[in-house]
């Protein structure tokens, strides 16, 4: 298994591409995203580029503050662009959350006031499908999860692992194509957020859904992804994009390869010195 | 026993305990019946009123009133409270002004809402709604405060309608601050009616309260008081269990 490495930065304006031979999922040109105004302005994305390829596993990882989380918001449509265009299979996103993509929140974004099982079928209040359907997606979702035997359960009664993976269950009812995750593990602890990697990507192997993945912790994006984009500190541009060379059929126990020392050494390599400007510090 | 059962067997006991305490003193003659009645006869005295149907009328008067403004407190408060929560300056504006609110006597306006709206039902109910919807704007600014970001977030993933956003996300998640002020306000509306029938109007359980008090009859005043408190228990108690239940849920336990 060998880690596929580009050795020097992709110089700004260039989209940063997936290979493979797929169409683009979603495709950022340009794209920057400005708060405020005149002196108060702050510059949150400038000028991103990215391409990801339908059915590829993708993550993005930058120092904190870097405007990761303003990038999924653009991504999926929740926010507009200042400039630049966002393209989801080949069609530009106006301010809305288009029809086929699912994402997954930073914060627990459960439900209390109803069961796992309730939690899971919201996806599918408004759809139109026959309540036979609905009543398979959501057990099928429930079972996928590990939740079965939790699903008339509230999510107070859970862990906190356990609430992330319903709200990764109602969004796969929804059968996305296009599956965003705001650091969805930031919450856990090392072992069940590894335990949580494997369930991803199950389930990316398994609905052909593509993945983007933000998140801060590098080995996260090292063992899941197929690329990993590097963000600069705010505002936020991609610096580099490592390519990690593993297999499709491929889960936690990657963490012991060689390789995956080498993936995890180049990011950071790449992010460090971003890292300590996101800190006020010189490199 | 589990220790709910345990609190509520304690909390039964102690209240037994307080009238058997008073029973026994007003039967001995420690405290003097002119001033307090013993706890049976009050209750005797309660049902000889209320079975007799001479308070009927007062009965349905003052329960409709107290309905009524609990109802209409809730709306205003709910809208008032979701429309302030809307507009930054209005919030700037308000919120001193709902801090402050209860040091207001409302009371004293009861002349004034007699001149402007007339003798009968109208003046109360707006003292009760007066008494009762700021508790109500207040739990509702709470409430909507309280709404995670991330649900209306989800929402919009979700392309919900402005109003399936409120009646899905919203007043769920708000809901058990809600909830907090329509206890208040029934408790707020209760107080409302009955105080402003008891100073200033001709009729309902308030007023029958205080023209047994002003006629010395301790015996009907005593009745009467323990029926309104009856059914203020009671139905604060219904909210309670109402809210134990919504709550459990979302707990731990």
């Amino acid at each position: 298994m060998s880690a596929i490495l580009p050795g020097s930065p992709v110089p700004g304006g260039t989209p940063l591409a997936t290979s493979g031979s797929s169409a683009p999922a979603i495709e950022l040109s340009g794209v920057s995203k400005v708060y405020g105004r005149g002196s108060e302005a702050v510059v949150a994305l400038e000028r991103l580029d990215l391409l990801v390829l339908d059915g590829s596993f993708v993550s993005l990882v930058g120092a904190s503050g870097c405007g990761k989380s303003t990038l999924l918001d653009v991504l999926c449509g929740l926010a507009r662009p200042t400039s630049g265009s966002v393209r989801f299979e080949g069609k530009e996103l106006h301010g809305e959350v288009p029809d086929g993509i699912g994402v997954v929140f930073q914060e627990d974004a459960s439900m209390p006031w109803l069961s796992v099982r309730q939690n899971v079928a919201f996806g599918l209040r408004t759809s139109s499908l026959p309540e036979k359907e609905v009543a398979e997606r959501v057990d099928h979702a429930v079972s996928f999860m590990g939740l079965a035997q939790f699903a008339d359960h509230y999510p107070a009664q859970l862990s906190g692992g356990m609430r992330q993976r319903v709200c990764i269950a109602r969004t796969l009812v929804l059968r996305p194509r296009l599956i965003l995750l705001d650091e969805p593990f930031g919450a856990l602890d090392q072992q069940t957020r590894l335990l949580m990697g494997d369930e991803l990507l199950r389930l990316w192997r398994e609905t052909g859904a593509t993945v983007l993945l933000i998140t801060h912790a590098l080995d996260e994006a090292a063992m899941l992804s197929d690329r990993v984009g590097v963000m600069s500190a705010r505002p936020g541009r991609f610096i580099d994009m490592v390519e990690t060379g593993w297999p499709r059929d491929r889960d936690s126990r990657i963490v012991s390869d060689p390789e995956f020392g080498t993936v995890t050494a180049r990011l950071w390599s790449s992010l460090r010195e971003e890292s300590l400007k996101a800190m006020g510090r010189a490199a | 026993m589990t220790r709910r059962r345990a609190v509520l067997f304690v909390r039964i006991a102690v209240l037994a305990g307080l009238v058997a305490t008073l029973e026994i003193c007003c039967r001995a003659g420690i405290i003097d019946p002119l001033t307090v009645i013993p706890p049976g006869d009050m209750v005797a005295s309660m049902i000889n009123h209320v079975g007799s149907g001479e308070l009927d009328e007062s009965i349905v008067n003052t329960f409709s009133t107290i309905a009524l403004a609990f109802v209409l407190a809730i709306g205003c408060g709910t809208l008032a409270g979701a429309l302030i929560h809307r507009s930054s300056r209005l919030r700037d504006v308000a919120d001193p002004l709902l801090a402050s609110y209860y040091s207001v006597p409302t009371f004293i306006f009861y002349p004034l809402l007699v001149a402007l709206l007339g003798l009968g039902k109208a003046p109360l109910v707006v003292l009760g709604v007066l008494s009762a919807a700021p508790a109500v704007m207040i739990s509702t600014l709470s409430g909507l405060d309280g709404v995670s970001p991330v649900l209306l977030k989800l929402a919009r993933v979700h392309r919900l309608s402005p109003a399936r956003t409120l009646w899905w996300i919203v007043l769920p998640a708000a809901l058990p601050r809600l909830f907090s002020g329509f206890k208040l306000a029934l408790s707020y509306a209760l107080i409302g009616v009955i105080a402003g029938e008891f100073i200033l109007s001709g009729t309902g359980l308030g007023y029958a309260i205080s023209f047994a008090y002003q006629s010395f009859d301790n015996r009907a005043m005593y009745g009467l008081m323990l029926f309104v408190l009856l059914v203020a228990v009671i139905a604060n108690g219904i909210l309670y269990v109402w809210e134990g239940r919504l709550a459990r849920r979302r707990s731990s336990g």
